[in-house]
């Protein structure tokens, strides 16, 4: 029995051999079906991994408040300056409102640049807690970070994120260097206590959350950031000038448990509704979004299955084309068979093998090509890095630490699809070839 | 004497629209075991219905038809497939091998619908060179038909219609594509067939090689017209 399925599937080969070429051809659609389904998962699975690990990142038991800058016109107060966003008051509302709570994180960030000694570099200059570290997910590299000593001593004090640290003072050790910053004609010097691990920068989610580069970071004591610069900031900015007073960027609520997040959510809504009528703020569920994420994902998914039926119905049909121009040539060949003692069933094995035989190895090479993927990537984020630099630099970081992630699954699917793809193509053509009547076949020209 | 082949009264009727064209009006003959038989009679009289219902590659209308011991008139397709692949041989007018087959590979093609379907032994294949030698093909097994000439290919086509030790062979003008020398080598290996014992029966319409045969059957309009030596 096995021996007869080898001997049938030898001689499948044998015949296709025959005409490589055209062989080939037909293959040719289900090769690239099978390619491009396990392609297009693995980036898709890639990218949502990316996304995931995201928020994950931001924690799951976290809610996050931010302070968004109204659009121009429905600003309040006077002047050039725009007041806006989240303060000291709602703070404390949220910390004696919200049940739940386990702690929540007050957080300033300004955008900068600093200076040391000749170099100089943009900054997100982050005025923080020490508890900072923990729902920002920030590891230490070398030094210590910011302490509650140095918060209440307002002390001038910095811990430099990865690539600030290496912009100021390239490969040296900056702990106890000395970093100077100006703001509103005012320049502070603070030393260097610490450095922070590189970090992966991160895309936008689904428009609630900015991409977020940490490797820019600058972080000093909060109370040193409210003392030294205040919660008015002004820029000029060819030769206009504005200004902007926010009291705090984001708040960062932990709550104790999974199942308390919405709820926690919900009150912080109804908590700060009251006093932010022009809706100057946000509230992300991170967790909210790990199951949108996951919608989305499936939603891809089903989507890819899709366009994957399709470009293997395309190629079937392809197969079925070839099939039914072989089984006409060959008639003749079926009619000499016939006539040695081939039953219909023999003659249907036989097409039948070929069709499967050829899109089984469409498919087959098609699934070695997908495994492709990987190397691919990196080779194309490697020449795009190093030949058409300025080009990669304006992709959003997604697309810079895009590693594809081949689903098991699609591999085996889009395998067996093909397979399926030749016995049902297939069986047209091959049933065609069994129904001849032998002596016409026979005395076909 | 045992029969190889016997049929009475077969009709053959086809459907040509509302139309009714009856190729075979009832004939009815006896081939004993080593008969050698030549059908004559010119296109349309029903030599070709005739031959191709009696290597049950189809079905008559009305009459019996005893294969052997085995009546096959009334035998599905499967049974006639059977049939044809364990008691008939046989030979074409353009051989019909296969193409993209060796001249040893298209010996071999009868066994791959042997009942049960088993895979070659060597004893199969020690067989078919047998065969091979014996059609004076020895030194040519591993050549495609395309580069043998036109008697070697209707050798390779005896030799395949031989493996099964058929009940009888079916011959449809074998020297039709042939020239005339390299006809008589083959109808010399028929003859030499048929006083080994083989039942031969072959359609021609050269009454030269017609002659060669034991007796001849002239057919016209569907019936036998007459048995022997065609006068003129």
């Amino acid at each position: 029995m096995i021996q007869r399925l080898f001997e049938t599937i030898r001689l499948g080969f044998k015949s296709l051999l025959l005409h490589k070429l055209r062989s080939g051809l037909a293959m040719l659609g289900i090769l690239i079906g099978v390619t491009a389904v396990i392609w297009l998962v693995a980036l898709g699975e890639g990218v949502s991994y990316q996304a995931q690990q995201q928020i994950k990142d931001l924690g799951a038991t976290n809610v996050i408040i931010r302070s968004v800058k109204p659009s121009a016109g429905s600003s309040t107060g006077g002047g050039f300056i725009v007041e806006y966003g989240l303060t000291w008051n709602d703070y404390t509302r949220i910390l004696d409102g919200v049940p739940t709570i386990r702690r929540a994180v007050p957080m300033r960030e300004i955008k900068s640049d600093a200076r040391a000694g000749e170099r100089s570099t943009d900054i997100q200059l982050l005025g923080v807690t020490p508890d900072y570290p923990e729902v920002a997910l920030i590891r230490i590299e070398r030094g210590r970070f910011i302490s509650d000593k140095d918060v209440d001593r307002m002390e001038n004090v910095c811990v430099l994120a990865a690539n600030t640290a290496r912009e100021l003072f390239a490969h040296e050790n900056p702990i106890g260097q000395m970093v100077e910053i100006s703001f509103n004609s005012v320049s502070d010097v603070y030393k260097v206590i610490g450095q922070t691990e590189s970090r992966t920068p991160s895309a936008s989610i689904g428009g609630s959350l900015e991409g977020r580069d940490f490797n820019r970071d600058f972080y000093i004591p909060l109370s040193t950031l409210r003392g030294r610069i205040g919660d008015q900031v002004v820029t000029s900015r060819s030769g206009s000038r504005e200004g902007e007073l926010v009291q705090l960027s984001q708040i960062t609520v932990t709550v104790e448990d999974l199942d308390q997040v919405e709820e926690a959510a919900d009150i912080v809504e109804i908590l700060l509704e009251k006093f932010h009528p022009d809706g100057d703020y946000s509230v992300t569920v991170p967790k909210e979004l790990l199951r949108q994420a996951e919608m989305l994902r499936m939603m891809f998914n089903v989507l890819l299955v899709l366009i994957a039926g399709i470009s293997l119905l395309v190629g079937g049909i392809g197969i079925m084309n070839i099939m039914l121009a072989t089984v006409t040539e060959r008639t003749r060949e079926i009619g000499i068979r016939r006539a040695m003692g081939a039953t219909r069933e023999d003659i249907i094995t036989q097409f039948l093998a070929e069709t499967v035989v050829l899109s089984a190895t469409g498919g087959m090479i098609g699934v070695v090509l997908g495994f492709g993927c990987i190397p691919f990537t990196f080779a194309a984020q490697w020449a795009a890095e190093t030949w058409f630099y300025d080009m990669w630099r304006m992709l959003p970081p997604t697309i810079h630490n895009l590693e594809p992630r081949i689903e098991w699954w699609s591999v085996v699917a889009s395998f067996m699809i093909s397979v399926c793809v030749g016995v049902l193509f297939g069986l047209y053509p091959a049933r065609r070839a069994a129904m001849m009547d032998p002596i016409e076949a026979l005395r076909h020209e | 004497m045992r029969m190889a082949a016997r049929f009475s009264n077969l009709e053959k009727h086809y459907h040509l629209g509302d139309h009714v064209v009856k190729a075979l009006r009832g004939v009815s003959a006896e081939f004993p075991m080593g008969d050698y038989v030549a059908l004559m009679g010119s296109s349309g009289s029903g030599k070709s219905t005739l031959l191709n219902l009696l290597g049950a590659l189809d079905r008559p209308t009305l009459g019996t038809y005893i294969l052997g011991e085995h009546d096959v008139s009334k035998l599905n397709d499967r049974q006639l497939s059977q049939v044809r692949n364990q008691m008939i041989g046989f030979i074409f007018q353009s051989y019909n091998l296969i193409a993209q087959y060796t001249v040893l590979e298209n010996i071999q093609v009868p066994l791959a619908y042997r009942p049960g379907r088993p895979s070659l032994s060597s004893n199969d294949i020690n067989r078919c060179i047998d065969l091979a030698n014996q059609v004076g093909l020895s030194d040519r097994l591993d050549h495609r038909p395309y580069q043998l000439s036109g008697g070697q290919q209707q050798r390779v086509a005896i030799a395949r219609a031989l493996l099964n030790d058929p009940e009888i062979i079916l011959a449809d003008e074998p020297t039709g594509n042939l020239d005339s020398k390299t006809g008589e080598e083959i109808m010399a290996l028929l003859g030499k067939l048929n006083r080994e014992g083989r039942t031969i029966v072959m359609v021609t319409h050269e009454p030269d090689i017609a002659e060669q045969a034991k007796r001849q059957i002239y057919m016209r309009d569907g019936l036998i017209a007459g048995e022997g030596i065609f006068p003129g």
